[in-house]
């Protein structure tokens, strides 16, 4: 068996897990194996009730379908199908942030003010509204109604995509057929036609896909820009990441899950229960910790320490030592309540449409969000009573300094201290004169086939070696906050000169002392598109479009249909993306040949799929090398 | 010697056992990998359906084994270092394909492309558990001793007999 994480927290909560007998995602995992060839494959069709139909890898079986649907074009509509499934959620937490804004503004939800006016002003004028002599609740209510006629059956293209990306892309997206006009609506029309006897052309089905991921694109862009409105833009925050953020002598809190809509305002409420959990015994008061993407919304907005992420959220649970999880949504795995059977641990959900057998559900709607955090806080407190100090194992050791909270606006604030003028001159001219050699965005989660943060780890090392700029989202950024791979004494262990000289020159500027992290970490997963507005804003100024950029993106242990989504769009928006994981479309031939190579002849993007982290980060590398060759300062 | 045996009622047809089959008979042995293999990965046992049930057929390595005696250029041959798996080397075969047509369970098949050669079950030498055995989802295919397999059969019907005397 390969070892199961190299995360220094994880190992540590593992072997008292061993030790005791706490089954995990890596024993269920053991229990699975090995698995299904036709579903690795993606060659299994199980949309009718004919079915389901199997595809004969080797060739002896059956090759066609009861319909006659061939191997690409069953591995084709199960990736398309994959695509909409990450895009449903990614703007299913647009939406709910989407009807948040619109409450607000109509005085619906006190405790959702706006709270970056300059960023609602900002997002207003881009999509066209005039904001000129509106109020902000005026302004907010427009923003909130356009926000959620983006979902429905509009009769232009998405304007969330359309004022976002490059007019060479919008281009290239109306040449092929592939602009969303409503996200609902593309999500939708996947599972149209992807149903009995539709679409069977794989290519087309492909290109469904492709449409189906610039909505997610549209999506996930809306939801980073309500969240800033409503929690504010995220500026640079100091903390620490892994287990050993959680306190023996607190009350211990866990938000997991996705959406800030809730965990933001635990955030800015969990100290007003500080009293209370003292007088229950927690000498500390309330310690609030994050898990997964909605520790990330509160690490950027408030410096909440992250735990832990994606695979081993398990772990918080096993040390002993939390006393409530309080979920929303996505990636919250079912298990963490039996998990939690074993221990006083309260594991809490919050909205209608996510409950998991075990937990106990407190109802959270806008209108009392306050009162709602509190009673949770408060769950966790009477928890903590229970709690026997005997079985508490928190590793200590694990806990590491971490910088976050890079925003676009961040960084593009920090690189205006050294350029006043042209902020993007100083990145454009590092690139040009190869002290950066590119830039490379780390996102996507930890996949339980791959040793924890193993791939994250050994690429980010190399590439940083190599001179590549790193920016991560997600439990990518996560990972590497556990391992102290955010600061800049990571910066002066793994950078290449060039790369120590830049980060170097914009960490003095911005009056840190010394380099920027090694790292960027830009956010949640639904925050990459942060990292595309820079490279669009990059290309915009150089006046070429985006599959021109020396800018790659890697999910090196992705797992989600939203990475799905995700690496479609990138692909899309005409980068080179990494995938370490091999996904279900080796099955059919001309799918997996299309979108490792002919795709390139149309968007410029493709997939590069590599299991081998240090292989993978070579190729990656040359990518670089080919587009800086393109660009002319080979 | 250990040998397989099918719990037929607990075959669900899904035919993970004839894939594992075919990359454990790959030179790379990786599902990724042995799907683009030439010659073509071959599985030696076979999902047969009847019914709406899936009756998963394999070589039985039988003591008088047809294929072994109607073999004329040597190629089959019995493994006695391994407890008489009946074994099958290809540089030996000239495909004549008599052993398909002697083996009363049709379980020898025949490589894809390439040269003419025939193909079985050989227990997977590489493994101590077969590689379907071990793919198996529901534990239909069990790799045990003949006489271990007959003890849970006869303590099964025992049940059966004892409930219906009322013991």
């Amino acid at each position: 068996m390969t070892a199961r994480s190299i995360c220094p927290g994880t190992n540590a909560v593992l072997a008292v897990a061993e030790r005791e007998g706490y089954a995990t995602i890596w024993d269920r995992y053991q229990a699975q194996l090995p698995q299904c060839g036709f579903g690795l494959l993606g060659s299994c069709c199980r949309m009718c009730l004919q079915g389901p139909c199997r595809i004969d890898p080797f060739g002896e079986g059956p090759q066609v379908g009861n319909c006659g649907a061939s191997a690409d074009t069953i591995v084709a509509r199960n990736l398309a199908r994959m695509i909409a499934g990450g895009t449903a959620a990614h703007s299913g937490h647009a939406k709910h942030l989407a009807h948040t804004l619109w409450k607000s503004a109509h005085g619906q939800a006190s405790d959702y003010p706006v709270k970056d006016e300059a960023k609602l002003r900002g997002v207003a004028a881009r999509l066209g509204i005039a904001p000129d002599d509106k109020e902000t609740p005026e302004l907010a209510a427009e923003v909130a109604e356009m926000a959620l006629a983006e979902f429905s059956e509009r009769h232009a293209p998405l304007a969330w995509a359309a004022t976002t990306v490059t007019k060479g892309r919008v281009e290239t997206f109306l040449k092929y057929g592939v602009v969303p006009f409503g996200i609902d609506s593309a999500i939708a029309e996947v599972m149209h036609r992807t149903t009995y006897g539709v679409d069977a052309d794989p290519v087309n089905v492909l290109l469904g896909g492709v449409k189906c991921a610039l909505a997610d694109y549209a999506g996930m862009h809306m939801a980073t820009d309500l969240a800033d409105i409503l929690f504010g833009t995220p500026k640079p925050v100091v903390t620490k990441a892994n287990l050993g953020v959680l306190k023996a002598e607190a009350v211990n809190v866990a938000v997991h899950g996705h959406n800030p809509v809730l965990s933001d305002v635990i955030a800015q409420v969990y100290h007003e229960l500080d009293e209370e959990a003292k007088a229950a015994g927690a000498k500390e008061g309330v310690n609030l910790v994050g898990i997964c993407c909605t520790g990330n919304e509160v690490l950027m907005r408030h410096g909440i320490p992250p735990a832990t992420h994606s695979v081993s959220q398990e772990m918080a649970i096993l040390t002993g030592a939390l006393d409530a999880m309080v979920v929303d949504y996505q990636c919250v795995m079912p298990a963490v309540a039996t998990a939690a059977e074993c221990f006083h641990t309260k594991i809490i959900t919050t909205l209608p449409i996510a409950k998991i057998p075990g937990a106990v559900h407190v109802d959270f709607s806008e209108e009392r969000a306050r009162e709602a955090a509190k009673e949770v806080i408060r769950l966790g407190i009477e928890a903590y009573q229970r709690r026997d100090p005997k079985r508490v194992n928190i590793p200590l050791d694990a806990a590491k300094p971490a910088v976050a909270g890079f925003s676009t606006e961040t960084i593009v604030g920090a690189l205006s201290l050294v350029n006043k003028e042209d902020p993007l001159k100083p990145l454009i001219d590092n690139i040009v004169n190869g002290n950066l050699l590119g830039v490379c965005l780390f996102a996507g989660c930890n996949n339980v086939q791959v040793t924890q943060d193993q791939n994250f780890m050994a690429m980010a090392k190399e590439l940083a070696k190599a001179n590549v700029l790193l920016l991560a989202t997600g439990c990518g950024a996560g990972a590497y906050a556990r391992h102290g791979m955010l600061t800049p004494e990571a910066t002066d262990e793994y950078a290449g000169p060039g790369l120590k000289a830049v980060l170097t020159a914009v960490g003095q500027a911005a009056g840190l002392g010394g380099p920027l992290p090694l790292i960027l970490h830009m956010g949640s997963c639904v925050d990459n598109t942060r990292a595309a507005d820079v490279a669009v804003a990059v290309a915009n100024k150089l006046g070429v479009d985006l599959d021109k950029l020396p800018v790659v993106a890697s999910a090196p242990e992705a797992t989600t249909e939203k990475a799905v989504a995700i690496g479609t769009w990138a692909v899309a928006a005409g980068l080179p993306v990494h995938v370490g994981i091999v996904p279900p479309v080796l099955g059919g031939p001309t799918v997996a040949k299309v979108l490792t190579q002919d795709v390139k002849d149309l968007f410029g993007g493709y997939f590069i799929v590599e299991a081998d982290p240090a292989v993978a980060a070579g190729k990656l590398v040359e990518a670089i090398k080919e587009r800086r060759k393109g660009l002319g300062i080979g | 010697m250990k040998e397989i045996f099918v719990r037929l009622d607990k075959c669900n047809g899904c035919r993970g056992c004839e894939i594992a089959c075919a990359v454990e008979h790959s030179a790379t042995k990786n599902l990724f990998a042995a799907i683009f293999e030439s010659p073509r990965p071959h599985r030696r046992l076979y999902v047969e359906p009847f019914h709406e049930r899936g009756v998963p057929i394999l070589c039985r390595q039988c003591e008088d084994a047809p294929c072994l005696a109607a073999c004329i250029s040597g190629a089959i041959w019995r493994d006695q270092a391994r407890g008489g798996v009946v074994m099958q080397r290809g540089e030996r075969c000239i495909g004549c394909w008599t052993c398909i047509m002697v083996c009363p369970y049709g379980v020898i098949g025949r490589q894809q492309n390439g040269r003419r050669i025939a193909l079985k079950c050989d227990l997977c030498p590489d493994r101590e558990t077969p590689a379907c055995v071990a793919a198996c989802p529901t534990r239909a295919l069990v790799y045990t001793e003949a006489e271990a397999w007959a003890k849970g059969m006869r303590q099964g019907a025992a049940t059966t007999i004892a409930a219906a005397v009322g013991r």
